[in-house]
């Protein structure tokens, strides 16, 4: 049977594979996918790969920048992003979260001080990778839910 | 081992070593807390004492530790005559107090305020409180006490009851009790449980708490009871605040079952979950857990100003 891809190659922008399934919509949110962007947007959800499912997120005609790959790393620590030019990946990288985050994830507690205007940005310590787990520097609180809490 | 410059933010930043350090610190530091003994450690260092919230043991404790030690102190225990009611931010505040003194002790009504000041301030910064947060000195005198009275920490059953959901104090003191494998009983009414994150925390260590709301059965064999006030300004509603005020009074009758070296302690102020009956018998320790913060804070500002001993 012939292989067929169930989005066409694109010519320019940014690939992000190996989504764990269902995760692709909250990355379109994090990436502020469509409010903050008129890039043409294909999403592919649950589609087999030879690691089990997987969803992917093709964006046309935007690079995402290292501030963008953090953020998506809280949400698809295993996803692969891949920058395309004239239809060729011209770089290749997995995301990487790293031990701190900061100035990513507002802090879920309402009274802690890096909700209020002192000049300091948020900071988070990832206790765990996998399951997700941080800890907030300032107050020890530590989100439930982090993709509700990117900023 | 060497504190000096040290920030007193949480108890977590300690290890067990250090804590025992600090506690045998500041059992030296005793005669000179009860005034026995007299020697002007810190003398010509200036403490900040800035008190955004109401405090009278932790605030007095801490002035009355830094004039014991030799040295001085500014500061306020009111907010509303100071820049802050001008909008000014905390961090600019504590910039200002860090210049003017060796050292800073602040309580804010905002978790995490003391790590933020810990990051603007040059000088040690010391946390007496920071909303719902930590209280790390409260925690430190609290083991102090448990180990002065019953020789050691580790193996004793301890009760901790009241407000566990929003009480500050059990919360870094289950911690650190855990640190030292004491066996832990928590009793709270059911929707003023001790929170998840703690609980783990505790078995992380090797400890598992037993819970329960019962306190006339926990109470049998328990070496320390550790009782806390259900605190009307930590609820989020009313409501919840009436239904478990009054939920446990700790009286003569309750003690007829305890264990006759049970102690019992508490951060006070308390209100009506101690009946005064009870502080005429030999299980009342709070008063003196109360004093221990002399010679606990005096260690440390001692140790984190560099005074000598």
């Amino acid at each position: 049977m012939k292989k067929e891809l169930k989005i066409p190659l694109i010519e320019s922008g940014t690939v992000i594979d190996h989504i764990e399934p269902g995760n692709a919509v909250k990355v379109l949110h994090i990436l502020g996918i469509p409010k903050k962007s008129t890039s043409v947007v294909s999403v592919a959800m649950n589609v087999k790969s030879r690691m089990g499912r997987k969803d992917i997120v093709k964006i046309e005609n935007r690079e995402l920048d290292p501030n963008e790959v953090d953020k998506i790393a809280l949400i698809a620590p295993k996803a692969t992003i891949n920058i395309i030019r004239n239809y060729s990946v011209a770089e290749k990288h997995r995301v990487e979260l790293t031990d701190e985050v900061v100035g990513i994830v507002c802090c879920s507690n309402p009274t802690c001080i890096s909700n209020s205007k002192e000049p300091v940005k948020s900071r988070f310590k990832v206790i765990c990778k996998d399951p997700l787990k941080i800890r907030c520097y300032y107050c020890e609180r530590e989100p439930d839910d982090v993709s509700e809490r990117i900023i | 081992m060497n504190f000096k410059g040290r920030d007193i933010i949480s108890i977590k930043d300690f290890s067990k070593k250090e804590i025992n350090y600090i506690l045998e610190y500041a059992e030296k530091m005793t005669p000179y807390a009860k005034g026995e003994k007299h020697k002007e450690f810190l003398k010509g260092k200036i403490l900040s004492s800035l008190f955004f919230e109401p405090s009278t043991r932790t605030r007095l404790s801490f002035e009355s530790s830094m004039n014991r030690l030799g040295g001085k102190v500014i500061g306020f225990s009111d907010p509303s005559g100071t820049s802050q009611k001008k909008g000014e931010s905390l961090a600019d505040t504590i910039r200002m107090a860090d210049s003017y003194s060796d050292a800073i002790v602040m309580r804010h009504p905002q978790e995490g305020a003391a790590r933020l000041a810990a990051e603007f301030a040059n000088s040690p910064v010391l946390n007496g409180g920071d909303g719902a947060g930590s209280h790390p000195t409260q925690c430190l005198l609290d083991l102090f006490t448990i180990k002065t009275e019953k020789k050691r920490i580790g193996k004793k059953k301890i009760i901790l009851l009241g407000d566990l959901k929003y009480g500050r104090t059990v919360h870094s003191l289950a911690y650190a009790l855990s640190l030292y494998g004491a066996e832990l009983t928590f009793v709270s009414p059911p929707t003023l449980k001790m929170p998840k994150e703690v609980i783990d925390e505790c078995n992380e260590l090797g400890v598992e708490p037993v819970q329960t709301s019962i306190l006339e059965k926990a109470i049998k064999d328990a070496d320390v009871l550790y009782a806390t006030r259900i605190q009307k300004e930590r609820f989020p509603d009313a409501e919840e605040y009436n239904r478990v005020v009054g939920s446990y009074k700790i009286n003569n009758e309750l003690l007829k079952n305890a264990n006759e070296n049970l102690i019992i302690m508490h951060p006070l102020p308390r209100v009506t979950e101690i009946d005064p009956e009870v502080d005429s018998t030999t299980h009342a320790l709070y008063f003196k857990q109360a004093f221990n913060g002399i010679p606990v804070r005096m260690a440390l500002l001692n140790l984190v100003m560099g005074g000598s001993l």
